[in-house]
């Protein structure tokens, strides 16, 4: 076993782990219990397991434990919480751009990177920006009201 | 043989307190269920003491909107706000079974059923009330769970109980309140599970967990209908604590550490047996026109039957072919599930569309009587049909009680995408002619169809086949030989499947069963025959359309769109870039939800590329509890039939699925999402119909009628690739 010091929503967290080419995604669902963190494909290509490291949205089903340690990461139970979420949350909850919300939280997190790049970002950049973020159920438009939405941008329904 | 009590829930302990999430404490309250009587209202609702209602609903929500639809259902006939309304849903012990959640029927039925119980449960109140306050029940209101005279005696309806819960009959003649009087129903009141599900606090059945559980993976043959002819095991021995389980052609790794079972998954070696099974992706509409076949089946056969006959050789028919390809459920959480069997009994955390119906199929593989085992639902990622969940459910169970231990099953994302059961592939045959006035003069639909997909029940189980174990017949596919038929006054029609034996890949039902393709073939061969009249699309729909509905949404989306009357394109613009319209229209099922649906689009022909500018359509389903939610749903039926019609085919070769990652079954990306415009047609007075299935049936034909406009091309073959759009613009 080899112990991991990883900066998770605010505070140091050790992790224990005998693989340190182990996924970030299972230290932060399974030692942590930060379910927004989603298993989608563990191939980079769906984003429901998107986070923040060092304030960039990354994929947690690529990065590894030993390449995540002494970094700092954020997950959507670290922006908000139901009854204080955080500005992006709250417009997905006005916009209701969730259905099954699976893919949710890694829409949440990419759409926080964006904003914090481009604080006004048009629907085409939004559009752009989410290119990496999968979902089954067809929320996209309403998570591109969101994005608006958080802005300060109100888009023409 | 006793069935599940109360008291045995609790002694399973804090993993039935998380299961209750939803319900909180007061589902613990209640008393042993079991299987539950469709006619007692407290199979349904139960009222607590402090006047707040609990909701007991078979029918669950898929993320959907249910959880609010329902609620704002009972509220509105109880006159009780959502905020005091609890709802526990597919929970085998405590749910009645209202059947599998499917078949856009959550609230056109299972809504229905729970209004009538609270319309029963509110007269039974108020006869109770009447008798403690010695007045007539035509003297006193309900509000807010509070019973109230009008010289202003009142008493709390919770209070009516003395200490024993109320047992009042189901009565279906109960009135409902009169739809002019509603203030709930047709609000669009906010989802109560959105809060959690942004903030990544919402509890997912991948997110379960149980004391001493152990991570499990199935180790899938390399070819389908392989046998397992030995196993390493040492090749994982250097994995912390794994275990190997091999039943039969049945394999699977567990470990306390889930990474370990990831990586056990991977590394251990095992022999399988060499087979090629499957007819390969681009045989299939081969198999399809050779059989063999189980059945040929005259499903419509109406009007002069000489005029259809002759459609054979008639030099002046149109005829065209369609087809429509295997297609996965496409779930962005790979299928999950938690059991823990025990001696005296077991419980089965599943996301399955069909929690009751899984019941006995987890208790025949455990060699359990039913009333043992109870499967508690919790939300997966979006279905949209049976995909691994009953699968993934089994499979925990097996090894839970193989283990001895609580066990999560995790697919992985090729297992998702190359084992969930497929959307079975249609192939369709459309002939017609015209009369000289321009109008269909007779119709032939033939369409060829797994025999497996009429309905029938019969969706094996991986595991228990691999295993040797036996299970019941399985989920109902779904009925996908509907609307092959023109919404449209045509006299002569027939519509005949050719039923073939077997399938090339296990089928299932996905969103709006075979009614997508269907629809495809139908309203695009509607507009082949607009054309071959020189007519107006919709001119030519409206000229034989009566329905006072149909033609409403219609009309409506012409306006919406700014429809300008003429007849499409049959050589388009010579422009790169050509740009075009189209619609389509459906009256789902022929007896639900009408929807027409316009699309506009741009088509750059050296490339193929096909771009959905924007997307109008207009939705008639009758009475909408929550129009927000019902929006929700057209939009997604939009951008997920968009996205099967553009990208979407399960490709297979001779022993297995190919397209196992997002690379290779691509899905539609946010750049490609286009304008949106939905207008919805409220019926207060009329019965609600379902929203979850009938917008997506006439997406591919809307889509397919466009690029014809623009280009010329017409594409009869799903999906559009640009390899086919540049191969159609070549002809």
């Amino acid at each position: 076993m080899t112990q991991y010091r990883l900066i998770v929503n605010g505070s140091e967290q050790q992790v224990d782990a005998w693989d340190g080419d182990m996924p970030v995604l299972y230290a932060l669902r399974n030692t942590l219990g930060l379910h927004a963190v989603k298993f989608g494909c563990g191939l980079g290509q769906c984003g429901a397991c998107t986070v923040l490291v060092d304030g960039q949205p990354q994929r947690s089903c690529l990065l590894k434990l030993a390449d995540a340690a002494g970094r700092t990461i954020v997950t959507a139970e670290g922006l908000g919480t139901p009854e204080k979420p955080h500005a992006v949350q709250a417009a997905f909850i006005q916009e209701q751009a969730a259905q099954c919300g699976y893919c949710t939280n890694g829409m949440v997190m990419s759409s926080v990177a964006l904003l914090a790049r481009n604080p006004k970002p048009t629907r085409e950049q939004a559009q752009a920006a989410l290119a990496g973020n999968l979902c089954r159920c067809g929320s996209h438009d309403r998570v591109l009201k969101a994005v608006a939405r958080a802005s300060g941008q109100r888009e023409a329904s | 043989m006793s069935p599940i009590t109360r008291r045995q829930l609790l002694l399973q302990g804090s993993a039935c307190i998380v299961a209750f999430s939803w319900a909180g404490h007061a589902a613990q309250a209640q008393s042993a269920r079991g299987a539950l009587p469709l006619d007692q209202l407290d199979s349904f609702l139960a009222l607590q003491k402090d006047g707040s209602v609990v909701i007991y609903s078979g029918k669950v929500d898929l993320g959907t909107g249910h959880r609010i639809a329902m609620r704002q259902m009972v509220g509105e006939e109880l006159s009780l706000s959502v905020a005091r309304i609890e709802m526990v849903e597919g929970d085998s012990a405590l749910t009645p079974n209202q059947g599998p959640t499917a078949g856009s029927t959550g609230v056109a039925r299972g809504g229905v059923e729970l209004r009538q119980a609270a319309a029963s449960m509110r007269e039974g109140l108020l006869a109770l009330a009447a008798q403690r306050l010695g007045t007539e029940v035509a003297a006193l209101t309900l509000e807010d769970g509070r019973i109230a005279t009008s010289d202003g005696r009142s008493i709390g309806a919770g209070e009516l109980m003395v200490g024993q819960p109320l047992k009042l009959p189901m009565n279906p003649k109960a009135p409902l309140k009169a739809p002019s009087r509603y203030t709930q129903v047709g609000q669009s009141l906010p989802r109560p599970d959105i809060p959690a599900k942004v903030t990544g606090r919402h509890l997912y059945v991948h997110d379960f967990m149980l004391p001493g559980m152990l991570h499990a993976r199935i180790v899938r043959p390399p070819a389908v209908g392989a046998s397992l002819q030995s196993v390493d095991e040492s090749s994982v021995s250097h994995l912390p604590g794994v275990q190997v389980v091999r039943i039969r052609d049945f394999l699977a790794v567990a470990s306390t550490d889930e990474w370990a079972a990831v990586r056990a998954a991977r590394e251990l070696k095992a022999q399988w047996s060499t087979v090629e099974s499957l007819t390969s992706h681009e045989r299939v509409v081969e198999w399809m026109r050779k059989g063999p076949f189980a059945a040929d089946e005259d499903l419509v056969h109406k009007g002069n039957a000489a005029r259809i006959e002759a459609l054979r050789d008639a030099p002046d028919r149109l005829q065209a072919t369609y087809y429509w390809p295997l297609q996965s459920h496409g779930s962005m959480g790979p299928s999950c599930s938690v059991a823990d069997v025990r001696a005296d009994g077991a419980t089965v955390w599943t996301a399955s569309q069909a929690s009751h119906r899984l019941v006995a199929a987890c208790a025949a593989a455990l060699g359990m009587d039913a009333s043992k085992v109870r499967t508690v639902y919790l939300d997966g990622a979006g279905c949209y049909g049976m995909n691994g969940h009953d699968d993934a459910s089994v499979e925990a169970a097996m090894l839970s009680k193989a283990l001895g231990r609580p066990v999560r099953v995790q697919w992985s994302r090729e297992e998702e995408l190359g084992w969930d059961p497929k959307g079975p592939p249609q192939l369709l045959e459309l002939s017609a002619r015209l009369t000289p006035e321009g109008r269909v003069d007779a119709w032939f639909t033939e369409m060829w169809l797994p025999r497996a997909t009429a309905n029938l029940a019969w969706i094996p189980l991986l595991s228990p086949a691999a295993a040797g174990l036996p299970q019941p017949k399985g989920q109902s596919t779904g009925l996908i030989s509907q609307n092959g038929d023109p919404p449209y006054g045509v006299d002569a029609v027939r519509v005949q499947a050719h039923w073939i034996d077997g399938a090339p890949l296990r089928p299932s039902n996905i969103r709006a069963p075979g009614k997508v393709g269907n629809t495809f073939a139908v309203e695009s061969f509607v507009d082949e025959l607009a054309a071959r009249a020189k007519a107006d699309p919709i001119a030519f729909r409206l000229q034989d359309l009566s329905n006072p509905r149909g033609r409403e949404v219609i009309e409506r989306l012409a306006k919406l769109m700014q429809w300008r009357t003429r007849p499409s394109r049959s050589a388009g613009a010579k422009t790169p870039a050509a740009r075009g319209r189209g619609m389509a229209y459906v009256h789902y099922k022929h007896n639900e939800t009408f929807v027409a649906m316009g699309m506009e689009v741009e088509v750059d022909r050296d490339a193929g590329a096909v771009r959905v500018l924007r997307v109008a359509c207009v939705q008639d389903c009758g009475l909408m509890i929550n129009p927000d939610a019902v929006r929700a749903q057209v939009e997604g039926n939009i951008l997920q039939t968009l996205s099967r019609t553009l990208y979407e085919e399960t490709r297979f070769d001779r022993t297995r699925v190919t397209s196992v990652d997002w690379a290779r079954y691509p899905l539609l990306r946010f750049p490609e999402v286009p304008r949106l415009d939905i207008e919805l047609v409220q019926r207060q007075e009329l019965p609600p119909l379902g929203a979850g299935e009938a917008a997506a049936t006439p997406v591919p034909a809307a889509l397919a009628n466009a690029i014809f406009d623009a280009t010329g091309a017409r594409l009869r073959t799903v999906p559009f690739t640009r390899e086919r759009v540049k191969a159609q613009l070549a002809t």
